[in-house]
């Protein structure tokens, strides 16, 4: 499904991305971990297209299509959902505003008719105690005013409506306590699917014991260091980053 | 991230949708002005001796003042001189009776202006007086509204066929001689709305007037007079639009609002006169001066205004609380882009006790326009409990354009009290980036990110206008959609 072949990347001239390889298949879920500053958020942001960043070497093809080509909304319509480590408020838009014309724009992308306010409304109730958040909660500005937690489920909850083929989460286990990691984790495991790929970008492992991954990959410096199974992630909590010759601080200080 | 403001700055070159020329035949004054203009104008509208007298009181008056050089904005100076003060379409017959006798061009007008008139009355309910230029040309829903005793018509008729009201009312909330632009208007106003809500009454409908420039070189110096007798309501809302022109169209209208005791008067605008090209070359100047008296204790006057238009807004609707708890509303959206500047906010003077006062102005710069929010918040010794809350939000579209707040409190009661806010917030990279990450447009998003911005304001609009405000401001911020 998506298939990263050397991959160089920077931002402001500086690289962060030093040749990323990676095969993720349909049905699988990846795990990325890593130290601080090896380029963990770096890679999602790249993937989902953040202009901020200069892809200077490599490609990237979704189901064959070079991705690097197409715009951040076209690769959103092909089916790349990223969720965000950090949402940001757009104050004065309801929730279910934004999330209708998201979801109108992915229909209309798709050829079939716009769902009117009613019809969405519905879905939208639905979908929202799956990742145990009030309904009120789609009435209110889009993360204006949510905690942490809510912020996540509100992510999770996009991904859910937007069913993507390729879900990209970025430390979303992040600023969780242990009830809200079960209720985000429930709702990525409704994620799984045969036809959808999920890449999870992780500082910690305790996220694999709530989703478990069918790869792991250690990225440092930049590149992916170390690939394995299920296994490596419980490894690297045993043992560190060290035995791998990688140290967070040089990594951080490689990486900036 | 310099793609956004790349991406926001192409979204913001746009094409005015009103701005059409309609090919009528019109008689149309000479440009200048002296008193003898002033006279013949006073002629052909068949005034009495009074108005007349008034109109030359405020041309002298006029002679002597300066114009006014404190707003932050900056044009070329207005030749007076150079500008026809009376256009009007020239009738086949004599004046139409009904709207089947309107002029079918300028009613073609109003069908792109997206005001069929024919529609209106039936759907709406919405009472439409038309101002072109200078003269009204049709004005819908008399009946029904007569039945309920509320006087809507031109202003022009209502000198003629109430001029004791006029007489009573006229240059009371806004003197002959108030400023610079209300002296030019009292001397030349052409024509204009004149609404009079008798006691007890609830107007049955919205009342709108759309006014449009259409003439080159003629200036549009309207005159709205509104007065809600005690315990009654009305809704009135009005909206501009003007043609395309290279040279600069002057606007300096008066707007003049009475509310009684008890009595409630909600004002909205939705201007979009033509704001310019993206060189700033052309566009209206839009120098206007509105002002509401709450005379009567317990009443309310409510300014909504939606400014998206203009290449210079001067503008500050105001009330003069004097009647005990009366209660003043200001809410704001302004947008200026291009070349755009606006000087625009409100005057709240607190005379009477308890009385209060809520400004929520939402101002958003775009492109290398300039955008300034101007308010004064005054308590006078006899308002006793009086308070305000101020709110004033800038936002900022890309990197060359600027957003200025000026502020003035002055109180002589001690127990008074004010509350200010002041936000200046951008359109963020990350914003946009969440949005395209969802699959929704560049150009959608900033529309509802600005949407979302504005929505405080929007919801003050009364709810067919709110649509229209919403799809305004999407028109005024992007190339291809609308």
């Amino acid at each position: 499904m998506l298939s990263i072949k050397n991959l160089h990347a920077s931002v402001e001239g500086k690289e962060i991305l030093k040749g990323i390889n990676l095969e993720i298949k349909a049905g699988e879920v990846h795990a990325i971990m890593g130290p601080n500053g090896s380029g963990k958020s770096t890679l999602s942001q790249v993937l989902a297209g953040n202009e901020a960043f200069e892809v200077t070497e490599g490609e990237v093809t979704l189901n064959g299509e070079n991705l690097l080509e197409l715009e951040t909304e076209e690769r959103a319509r092909e089916g790349i959902f990223l969720a965000f480590q950090y949402p940001v408020e757009i104050p004065g838009v309801s929730n279910l505003q934004f999330l209708r014309t998201a979801v109108n724009a992915m229909r209309q992308h798709k050829g079939e008719g716009e769902m009117n306010a009613a019809e969405f409304m519905k879905l939208a109730k639905e979908v929202s105690k799956q990742v145990d958040l009030d309904p009120a909660f789609l009435k209110r500005g889009v993360n204006e005013g949510f905690s942490g937690g809510e912020k996540k489920r509100n992510e999770i909850m996009q991904a859910l409506l937007l069913q993507p083929k390729l879900a990209i989460l970025d430390e979303t286990d992040s600023g969780l306590d242990i009830d809200a990691l079960q209720v985000v984790s429930n709702g990525v495991n409704a994620l799984r699917a045969e036809d959808r790929a999920i890449l999870m970008v992780t500082h910690y492992q305790r996220l694999l014991n709530h989703i478990v991954p069918d790869y792991v990959h250690v990225l440092a410096g930049g590149k992916i260091v170390k690939s394995g199974g299920r296994e490596l992630a419980l490894e690297l909590e045993e043992r560190g980053y060290g035995w791998l010759g990688i140290k967070d601080e040089e990594a951080a200080n490689s990486a900036n | 991230m310099a793609t956004t403001d790349k991406e926001v700055n192409e979204l913001i070159k746009r094409e005015y949708e009103h701005g059409f020329v309609t090919e009528i035949e019109s008689d149309t004054f000479e440009p200048g002005l002296n008193e003898d203009v002033i006279a013949r104008l006073s002629a052909i509208k068949k005034e009495p001796q009074w108005m007349l007298d008034w109109r030359l009181k405020a041309y002298r008056r006029w002679l002597e003042m300066d114009e006014p050089d404190w707003a932050h904005v900056g044009y070329p100076k207005v030749d007076y001189n150079s500008i026809s003060y009376y256009s009007a379409p020239k009738r086949k017959e004599d004046m139409p009776q009904s709207l089947d006798e309107v002029d079918p061009e300028l009613l073609k007008t109003y069908e792109k202006l997206g005001i069929p008139l024919h529609e209106r009355e039936k759907l709406a309910g919405v009472a439409v007086d038309a101002v072109f230029d200078s003269v009204s040309v049709a004005t819908t829903f008399k009946e029904p509204l007569a039945k309920a005793g509320v006087i809507f018509c031109s202003i022009s008729e209502a000198i003629q066929d109430y001029p004791e009201l006029v007489q009573k009312y006229l240059g009371t909330v806004v003197p002959h001689g108030d400023n610079f632009f209300a002296a030019l208007n009292s001397a030349v106003f052409s024509d204009g709305t004149f609404v009079y809500v008798p006691k007890g009454v609830r107007c049955p409908m919205e009342l709108s007037t759309y006014f449009r420039i259409n003439a080159a070189n003629t200036g549009q110096f309207e005159r709205t007079l509104i007065i809600a007798e005690d315990s009654s309501y009305v809704s009135y809302l009005e909206g501009c639009t003007a043609p395309m022109r290279d040279e600069n169209q002057l606007h300096a209208a008066v707007v003049e609002l009475v509310a009684l005791d008890d009595a409630q008067i909600k004002y909205s605008t939705v201007q979009n006169w033509y704001p310019g090209d993206e060189n700033g070359k052309g566009g209206i100047f839009n120098f206007v001066t509105k002002r509401g008296a709450c005379i009567g204790k317990n009443s309310k006057i409510s300014w909504t205004q939606v400014e998206t238009g203009s290449a210079v807004t001067w503008k500050y609707p105001s009330c003069v609380l004097r009647g005990d708890n009366s209660v003043g509303e200001f809410y704001s959206v302004a947008l200026t882009n291009n070349f755009q500047q606006a000087d625009t906010g409100t005057k709240m003077v607190h005379l009477g006790k308890n009385t209060s006062s809520t400004i929520i102005s939402k101002g958003i710069s775009a492109g290398k326009s300039s955008n300034a929010y101007r308010g004064l918040v005054k308590f006078g010794p006899g308002a006793e409990g009086a308070r305000n809350f101020t709110q004033c939000d800038s936002l900022l579209i890309g990197d060359r354009c600027g957003a200025h707040t000026f502020p003035y409190i002055e109180s002589k009661n001690k127990s008074a009290i004010v509350e200010h806010e002041a936000t200046t917030s951008k359109v963020s990279d990350e914003q946009m980036f969440l949005c395209r990450q969802r699959g929704i447009e560049p150009e959608q998003a900033v529309s509802m990110i600005v949407n979302g911005f504005c929505k405080e304001v929007f919801k003050e609009l009364p709810m067919e206008f709110a649509v229209e405000a919403g799809k305004l401001l999407e028109v005024s911020l992007e190339g291809s959609v609308g």
